[in-house]
């Protein structure tokens, strides 16, 4: 079964919860509109349609949109060497979407992970902590509006607490910043 | 006179029942132990909180995250050439394998992923595969030191630093490669570089067999690995392992066959598979591994378009002047070149809105890369899938019913690096 014929089982399973599968650079994606059915989705593309290997899960925020969030599931299936790609929204107020945990265990560290990150919860994952930052860290650094630098916190002992010594440094650009002098924070005026 | 003997390998939960049913009446106080971040045998700073019975681990929780540099957000403010660097420095034990994981990764968002130039596919493959004897080597050779054979880390050390040595001469640096560029290469490579390649395999090869001669049927070294840290086809695969430590429980994938990149079809090596899934068969699929690694150089070197020398001026570049960088000469004496430069640098490559995943068969495993694009030459979000990290994720699972002193020979065995895990 390739790629396409799965998200078309997908699509006829699911009807309107699921949109219509694209296409680019050969990867297959579809969407699912409401992110409260991933499990099912997840368990009947385990079940059935053979995608027994997931790959990795991921997460994107469309900072200043709605839904802010897209969750991104990327599934393969060993036997049939095809791969899928499912995608689901995910809103800032809500921020919790169901475990895919009791599918693939390798679920476990990669909620954690964006949990960590960006502060999506998942709802029925047994052990939801804090992966790569440290317990009791108080922001979601990879969402948009973390400053590259990071930010002080008033915690006290929490390792160092000042911003990194990364802004204005050499190489950081920022993204959509105009043209290349407004991009390049090495670049100062003479009257400064 | 052959005898048979039935051997009964037992899961890690039943292990643990058993162990505490042994050990029923002097069952006593469970002990915690913190083994981490800097501890020799954690290969990095991976920490692990164990749970102890006596000497018998009843709970293992692995703690990561001690060498975290926030890559993926670094990427959303820089551009794609501008990360190059930054993979140098994820499995820095194969910088070269993950240059070029990556800039397939954003040349399969271009689309130009299967238009690169057949020289610059074949140095690639050989960087991916020097990198990979090089990490296996390593890998192989703290894991024996872990487990008491010192020796085995000095000869392998020696191969390493050969492999070092034309990592230099390619890219003109060991570790911090940077080598791949999008579209291309930094350079070609120098006109002896293939001959180098040729002696080193050459010498390699005698140290390989010294290598295994003191492990393979080393009576210590098999006793210490056999039968421990077992993991089956079907966890393998919940846990989503790859690389050897997928195919070391008997699953024949591999992405270089079953999703063949670069010019893999062309080239002829076969998959090393595991029985058992236990720490000697990691072993022993590694030990293969680098032996195919070097089947495939062999092949390389004589099939390389241009040849050693590059007597025939085989490009390694696509001649597209909206992807890879013009020369020198050019960029001076017209126009169009110079704007092209000035474009590709101020601006970084143009690629079209969308979103690629790329899965590219590292020596630790499947290195992801997966590019969300809005367009313009910065990515939106890139996540960094990391073998490392995934492969770590078994050892709550591994570890209970094992005794203290084989946490390092998993440990060995499962092989990761914590800067690709921690990112």
């Amino acid at each position: 079964m390739t790629a396409l014929e799965s998200a078309n089982q997908l699509k006829a399973k699911f009807g309107d919860l699921v949109t219509e599968p694209t296409e680019f650079r050969g990867e297959i994606s579809l969407g699912l509109t409401d992110a409260e059915k991933i499990f099912e989705v997840a368990g009947f593309a385990k079940q059935t349609l053979g995608f027994d290997f997931l790959v990795d899960i991921t997460s994107v925020d469309n900072y200043g949109e709605d839904p802010r969030w897209t969750v991104v599931y990327h599934l393969r299936s060993m036997t049939a060497n095809t791969e899928l790609r499912i995608k689901t929204n995910v809103s800032e107020e809500k921020s919790e979407l169901p475990s895919v945990l009791p599918v693939w265990r390798s679920a476990n560290w990669h909620e954690r992970e964006i949990y960590d990150m960006m502060g999506i919860r998942f709802s029925g994952h047994p052990d939801l902590r804090r992966i790569l930052m440290w317990e009791g860290y108080p922001y979601y650094p990879l969402r948009k509006d973390f400053p590259l630098a990071g930010k002080p916190t008033d915690l006290p002992n929490v390792a160092f607490t000042k911003p990194a010594p990364l802004e204005g440094g050499p190489f950081v650009t920022v993204a959509g910043g105009g043209d290349s002098i407004g991009r390049e924070p090495r670049v100062r005026n003479p009257e400064e | 006179m052959s005898s048979v003997q039935e051997i009964e390998i037992r899961d890690s939960a039943a292990r643990a029942a058993q162990a505490a049913d042994e050990l029923q009446d002097v069952q006593g106080e469970r002990m915690v132990l913190n083994m981490g971040p800097s501890h020799p045998a954690t290969h990095g700073v991976l920490r692990i909180v164990l749970e102890l019975d006596g000497e018998v681990i009843t709970k293992a929780d692995p703690d990561v995250g001690y060498l975290h540099r926030g890559d993926e957000k670094i990427a959303e403010n820089m551009t794609y050439t501008q990360f190059i660097p930054y993979t140098d420095r994820l499995d820095y034990l194969a910088p070269l394998a993950n240059n070029v994981a990556y800039t397939l990764a954003v040349e399969k968002l271009l689309g130009v992923h299967d238009k690169l130039t057949p020289r610059c596919q074949y140095i690639r493959v050989m960087c991916c595969e020097l990198a990979r004897i090089s990490a296996h080597l390593l890998g192989l050779g703290a894991f024996a030191m872990d487990t008491g054979a010192v020796t085995v880390f000095l000869l392998t050390f020696t191969e390493r630093e050969k492999i070092y040595n034309l990592a230099e001469a390619a890219s003109g640096a060991r570790l911090t490669t940077s080598y791949t560029r999008i579209g291309g290469l930094l350079r070609d490579v120098p006109p002896n570089w293939c001959d180098q390649v040729r002696q080193f395999l050459k010498e390699f090869a005698v140290a390989l067999a010294e290598a295994e001669t003191l492990l393979t049927r080393n009576r210590i070294w098999v006793d210490r690995l056999r039968d421990l840290g077992v993991v089956s086809k079907e966890m393998a695969i919940d846990y989503g392992l790859s690389g050897p430590n997928l195919r070391g429980s008997g699953v024949e994938y591999d992405l270089r066959k079953n999703q063949p990149y670069l010019c893999y079809k062309d080239l002829q090596f076969d998959i090393p598979v595991g029985s058992v899934g236990d720490c000697y068969d990691r072993y022993l699929v590694r030990m293969e591994e680098m032996r195919q690694s070097m089947r495939i150089l062999a092949q390389c070197v004589d099939k390389i378009p241009g040849g050693g020398a590059n007597a025939s001026k085989e490009p390694v570049n696509i001649p597209d002047g909206k992807i890879t960088l013009p020369s020198k000469q050019k960029v001076l004496s017209s126009m169009e070149e110079l704007i092209h430069q000035f474009m590709l640098v101020t601006e970084g490559v143009n690629c079209p809105p969308g979103e690629v995943y790329f899965g590219h068969e590292n020596p630790k495993g499947e290195l992801g890369f997966y590019i969300n694009s809005r367009g313009g030459g910065v990515p939106y979000r890139l996540k960094i899938r990391a073998p490392s990290f995934v492969n770590l994720s078994i050892l709550g699972e591994l570890m209970p019913g094992c005794m203290i002193s084989d946490v390092p020979v998993i440990l060995g065995s499962l092989d990761f690096v914590m800067g690709e895990s921690d990112r």
